[in-house]
């Protein structure tokens, strides 16, 4: 059984449908990263999975159970890191952790809470006396007091130095090594590939792409540049990029199209050479892409 | 671990929080007590004719003991329970299995620890500076009245917080719920002079009632247990009104979904 599954999820508000027929599953132990721009309907389904909006038509399983209920058997196995969700300021942090390990039949105990995020220093610290990225880990500690086996991170790393990021990240990997389902929401694609196993691109209230984030946009991202060249005549020295040769001509790859291009063009012109068929493919998701984004795929003749 | 321990705990947290908050504590209990003490010593030889001649603390006590209790428990109930949701509180405690009534359990027992507390220093402060006759034969119906009365005002509070649209709003909509009616409730200073269209209105209202219910203990003419029947009845009717009202009106999110 999956950790979640979702099959035709609509929901709209009023007139306007926010999320139009969705499908997928989140297997167990995965990280499953969940990308969109802002109102393309990500909030609305994460929203749904954990139990704060009703879905107008669709099936939602999570753990086998219908979020909707609010079932306290469901709520005691996930959860949830929101944005900009308060806490009760003048508590000090030990004591929060205390009062929400409270809520759970099987807590996670308070000092692994703190340690897990970095917190024991400020744990007698008054909340409203912490920064914004010491409240980040609060909100992720307070997550993690059921210990939960699915944990839904709402886009964890917005505004938070390189630093901070790193941190958080390791936090996210550390809890996966302890076969944590993570529901990553995220507005980065580097995030998503340190990260996700998976990830689905949401864009306009459908699922536009899905599958591992190297396939999305990920490692594969250099461009090839393809053309005939003249016979015997060797090419200049393109490093970082690499140069082989297929049966239709020269293949370079590159991660700088405009600077090898560049040096290409000049070493061919330098010796009044013209290539014949030379063709840039820039780097492109192998998900089911939808067709506006087709066009991007391609392939662009340069003479 | 029973849902008892959950709801005392999220008592002792409130507490907690409640005494760390200068600002909630000073308004919350030293206003009451500013109060008795500023009138109890501008009026310290009056006495109230068209009550029996008793002396204006006997009369101000149990009203300062009103006032406190709807400050505690509709004051400061609404207004913490508006900020929590607009802030995002109640939204994160949705999230954990808690159950609701364990949760709003010790936030409705934290403000009647509150108005207990101020029961206490109010009746021992009028007791100790003003002299005031604390009647032991009423102590029952004193004791009923300010529960019921602390029900019925967390019931109200907890239901006008559902009509209040966000934390910025809250302190107005509720100081103006209750101020109007609190002059016209015989609170701060005797209405027997007054027309008896104006009575009779706020005699409608839990606040003009738990005043007289608390008045009525302490006045030395009341034979008894201290039990005002007819205030009481109203106090109950608003309890029961209050919590429906709360029950349909509760939004765990400031956001409509």
């Amino acid at each position: 059984m999956p950790a979640i599954r979702v099959r035709g999820l609509r929901k709209a508000y009023d007139a306007v449908e926010a999320v139009r027929g969705v499908d997928f599953d989140v297997a167990e132990g995965e990280v499953f990263g969940f990308l969109g721009p802002n109102g393309a309907g990500k909030t609305t389904i994460v929203e749904i999975l954990e139990g704060y909006r009703q879905r107008s038509a669709g099936e939602v399983a999570v753990f086998g159970h219908d979020p909707a209920k609010g079932e306290r058997a469901l709520r005691e196995r996930i959860g949830i890191v929101l944005q900009e969700t308060g806490v009760e300021r003048f508590l000090k942090v030990a004591e929060v952790l205390e009062l929400y390990c409270g809520y759970y039949r099987r807590p996670r105990p308070v000092d692994e809470l703190l340690a897990l995020t970095g917190l024991e220093v400020k744990r007698n610290a008054v909340v409203k006396e912490l920064s914004g990225g010491q409240r980040r880990r609060l909100d992720l500690a307070l997550g993690l007091a059921g210990d939960p086996d699915l944990i839904f991170l709402d886009e964890p790393t917005t505004g938070f130095d390189p630093t901070a990021r790193r941190e958080a990240w390791e936090i996210i990997r550390n809890l996966r090594s302890l076969g944590k389902t993570i529901f990553l929401t995220t507005h980065y694609m580097d995030e998503a590939q340190a990260l996700a196993d998976r990830v689905a691109v949401i864009a306009a209230g459908r699922i536009v792409a899905e599958g591992p984030p190297d396939h999305l946009a990920g490692r594969d991202s250099a461009t090839e540049i393809r053309f005939v060249s003249v016979p015997n005549m060797a090419l200049p020295d393109l490093a970082p990029a690499t140069a082989t040769v297929d049966a239709r001509g020269e293949v370079i790859r590159t991660q700088e199209p405009t600077v090898t291009l560049n040096v290409l063009t000049g070493w061919a012109l330098d010796r009044g050479v013209t290539p014949r068929r030379t063709h840039r493919r820039p780097p492109h998701p192998r998900g089911r892409l939808p067709r506006a984004d087709r066009g991007d795929r391609a392939r662009r003749c340069l003479t | 671990m029973s849902d008892l321990t959950i709801a005392l705990r999220q008592l002792r947290f409130e507490q907690k929080a409640f005494w760390r908050n200068p600002a909630g504590a000073v308004f919350t209990f030293a206003f009451p007590l500013l109060f008795l003490v500023i009138f109890s010593l501008l009026n310290a030889d009056v006495r109230i004719e068209e009550r029996g001649g008793i002396s204006f603390v006997t009369f101000f006590v149990p009203g300062i003991l009103a006032f406190g209790l709807i400050s505690a428990c509709y004051t400061n109930l609404a207004i913490r329970m508006t900020i929590s949701r607009d802030f995002g509180i109640l939204k994160r405690v949705r999230g954990t299995p808690v159950p609701t009534w364990a949760y709003l359990a010790g936030q409705v027992a934290s403000s009647v620890v509150i108005t207990f507390l101020l029961f206490f220093v109010t009746v021992g402060l009028g007791i100790v500076a003003f002299g005031v006759e604390f009647r032991t034969t009423t102590v029952l119906g004193l004791f009923a009245t300010l529960a019921l009365g602390a029900a019925c005002f967390c019931a109200l509070g907890l239901a006008v917080s559902g009509l209040c649209p966000n934390a910025d709003a809250a302190p107005a909509i509720v100081n103006f719920s209750i101020f109007p009616l609190l002059f016209v409730s015989g609170i701060f200073f005797p209405l027997d002079n007054a027309p008896a269209w104006l009575t009779s209105i706020a005699g409608v209202f839990p606040m003009q009632r738990l005043a007289d219910g608390l008045q009525y203990a302490f006045d030395p003419r009341t034979e008894g247990l201290g039990f005002n029947g007819g205030d009481l009845w109203v106090l109950l009717a608003w309890t029961v009104a209050g919590s429906g009202l709360a029950a349909r009106l509760f939004r765990w999110d400031s956001v409509k979904k």
